[in-house]
């Protein structure tokens, strides 16, 4: 046995120094990135980000504890409701009021994971999906939140910084992303990210050696639940005005489709996915200013998808992905990604 | 009072008396074969220790406590650890994971904890580290050095029992139920792992609760055995007693001898 073998390899965040190198590269270039872009650019990096923050939570139930969640848009509109509300009624400062709202998410997480325990599969996709879509008829239905009129953020200020701008919002938006993101790595690599991997992989032995799995997988639900709270509470800023309407069934299917094309189980795919997938959903919104292939998309949902139709072609693009993906490459782009790096590996035999 | 007794045991399937009224006591310290030919209920037995079967009657006594009802989880906290006939790994942990898993019980990283992994003197930092070093005796101990960081999932079969049995290990148990470890082993694989039983007994000092179908291995190692079929209990007693009776003979050994030369 080597005596010297140091064990904190196996847990620690920047397994090398070129690791810290691109993180650094990484870094500086997010920093840039807001003074050298357009605008609408920066607001499509902050849409970006509040993808990656709702989908890493997701990943945590779905990919790594192995339930599944299709009603997450119900939890995040709990964090952009929540976040909003306790802002202007109970005037907290945005700083408090964010992680209070995800906690509020967190706790419907807690009790939508309850009834989880006895339900898998498909009958578990389907209760979420009850809750998802119930809870934005709920909140839909209820004054404070503005009914089916919806709600205006209220200024935003964090000491005696005034965000005004996209370009504002993102740097208090990037930093609290990244700081998840690495929360969520280091709940993965230790006891409780290993006690959710056990109950994915094989709950019954699991159980058989200690892990309570009624606690871990409520726990799951509400970190989740968590994550998509805050992501709400962010994403509320990101568009200044929030409706019902915006957190449907479709939103939670989204949400699926990022963590799965990114890879479940891995923690950078679904970040790739998140991001990906998000600049394509607003790219696809612009599709029908393009000449010609615009107008032809259009009648085309028109005819076959539905009436209202041309809003909806990036869910028939998202759901062609799905299938795809399903179908090509079940890690995702994680998996694609663990490929092409063999590949350079073995170049040029 | 026993270190571990079972007393009048019964569980039924539909029509089915899968176990039907099974008493037996354990020596701490011994360790207790189950045999029987297939179907004859000892993996049911064993999940009804568990707790992942509810058992319609009877009694499960250990140290003194009945753990009869109580759920998986709990029966691991009271000290009990096993093995599965088919392999129930991680496969999407390494062997460390996978072994490290068997800690659960004794870490204290939560949520919080856990998220704050920043560098080696954090609190979870030094449990991870602390930890890993006790699953690394168990790596040693077991030889799987080479399987150290790899995925057990296509890892080969005896490995892939080893890696159970070293995660049942890492429990620390009092009482280690090991459900036909050396079935699909070859020859070597086979001596190995009754020699590494021997030492869990001797070294270890822990009490074995074994089911297995090579009567090589049962007969060698063995203190005591319990032969079953159709959920009933046939004969109890020392292995050369046991491989006499003619019950025995007739329910398992005659119908089965082509496995059990093997
Ligand atoms: N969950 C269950 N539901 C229904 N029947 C079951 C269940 N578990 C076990 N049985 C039945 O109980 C009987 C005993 O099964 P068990 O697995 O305990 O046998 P075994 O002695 O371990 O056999 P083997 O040597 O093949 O492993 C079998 O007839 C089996 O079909
Ligand atoms: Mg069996």
């Amino acid at each position: 046995m080597d005596m010297k073998r140091d064990y904190y390899e196996d847990v620690q965040v920047f397994t090398s120094k070129v690791i810290v190198f691109w993180l650094g590269v990484l870094i500086l270039a997010l920093a840039i990135f807001p003074f050298v872009a357009k605008n609408y650019y920066v607001y499509v990096a902050n849409y970006m980000a509040i993808n990656v923050i709702v989908v890493v939570g997701l990943n945590l139930l779905v990919g790594y504890t192995g339930q599944i969640s299709m009603g997450h848009a119900g939890f995040f509109a709990i964090g952009a409701y929540g976040t909003i509300t306790l802002m202007t009624q109970a005037h907290f400062p945005f700083l408090l009021a964010l992680p209070c709202a995800g906690l509020v998410a967190a706790l419907f997480g807690f009790l939508l994971g309850l009834p989880a325990l006895r339900l898998e599969g498909p009958y578990l996709a389907i209760a979420t999906l009850g809750f998802g879509i119930t809870t934005t008829q709920i909140i839909g239905k209820i004054k404070i939140f503005g009914e089916r009129q919806g709600l205006h953020a209220p200024d935003l200020t964090i000491g005696p910084w005034h965000i005004q701008t996209d370009k504002d919002f993102y740097f208090v938006l990037i930093p609290i992303t990244i700081l998840l993101v690495l929360l969520a790595r280091n709940i993965v690599k230790t006891k409780v990210g290993r006690a959710f991997i056990s109950i994915r992989d094989a709950d019954i032995a699991a159980e058989t050696m200690g892990v309570n799995l009624t606690f871990y997988k409520t726990l799951a639900f509400a970190v989740s639940a968590f994550y998509a709270g805050v992501g709400g509470g962010l994403y509320a800023f990101v568009l200044r005005f929030i409706e019902p309407e915006l957190f449907n069934m479709f939103m939670s299917i989204m949400f699926l489709t990022m963590a799965v094309v990114g890879g479940l189980g891995s923690m950078m795919g679904p970040v790739g996915g998140a991001c990906l997938l998000g600049l394509l959903d607003l790219q696809l919104r612009n599709i029908l200013e393009i000449p010609y292939f615009g107008q032809w998309i259009k009648a085309l949902s028109e005819s076959y998808f539905t009436m209202t139709g041309v809003s909806n072609i990036q869910l028939i693009v998202f759901g062609l992905i799905l299938i795809l993906i399903m179908l090509f490459e079940p890690l995702g782009i994680f998996g694609i990604w663990i490929r092409t790096k063999k590949y350079w590996k073995m170049w040029p035999f | 009072m026993a270190f571990f007794e079972v007393k009048d045991l019964s569980i039924q399937f539909g029509g089915l008396k899968a176990l039907d009224g099974i008493s037996f006591e354990l020596e701490k310290g011994e360790v207790y074969a189950i045999i029987g030919p297939n179907g004859a209920g000892k993996t049911t037995l064993f999940n009804c220790i568990n707790g992942i079967y509810q058992p319609r009657a009877g009694q499960i006594m250990f140290k003194d406590k009945n753990i009869r009802g109580k759920k998986p989880d709990k029966v691991a906290k009271a000290g009990i650890a096993r093995t599965f006939q088919n392999i129930e790994l991680f496969n999407n942990m390494n062997t460390m994971e996978n072994i490290m898993l068997g800690r659960h019980l004794y870490m204290k990283t939560g949520l919080f904890r856990g998220a704050f992994l920043w560098g080696k003197n954090s609190f979870a930092g030094k449990e991870e580290v602390a930890h890993r070093k006790k699953v690394e005796e168990i790596i040693d101990f077991l030889d799987l050095q080479a399987a150290r960081n790899k995925l057990v999932g296509g890892l080969p079969y005896g490995t892939q029992k080893q890696i159970e049995l070293g995660r049942a290990l890492a429990l620390e148990p009092e009482l280690l139920l090991l459900d036909e470890p050396c079935a699909g082993m070859n020859a070597e694989e086979k001596q190995d792992m009754i020699f590494w039983v021997k030492d869990i007994q001797d070294e270890l000092g822990i009490t074995i609760l074994l089911i297995e179908h090579d009567m090589n291995m049962v007969m060698d190692i063995s203190d005591r055995i319990l032969a079953l079929n159709f959920g009933r209990p046939i004969t109890e007693g020392k292995p050369e007693d046991v491989q006499k009776h003619p019950e025995v003979l007739k329910a398992y050994l005659g119908e089965d001898e082509g496995e059990c030369a093997a």
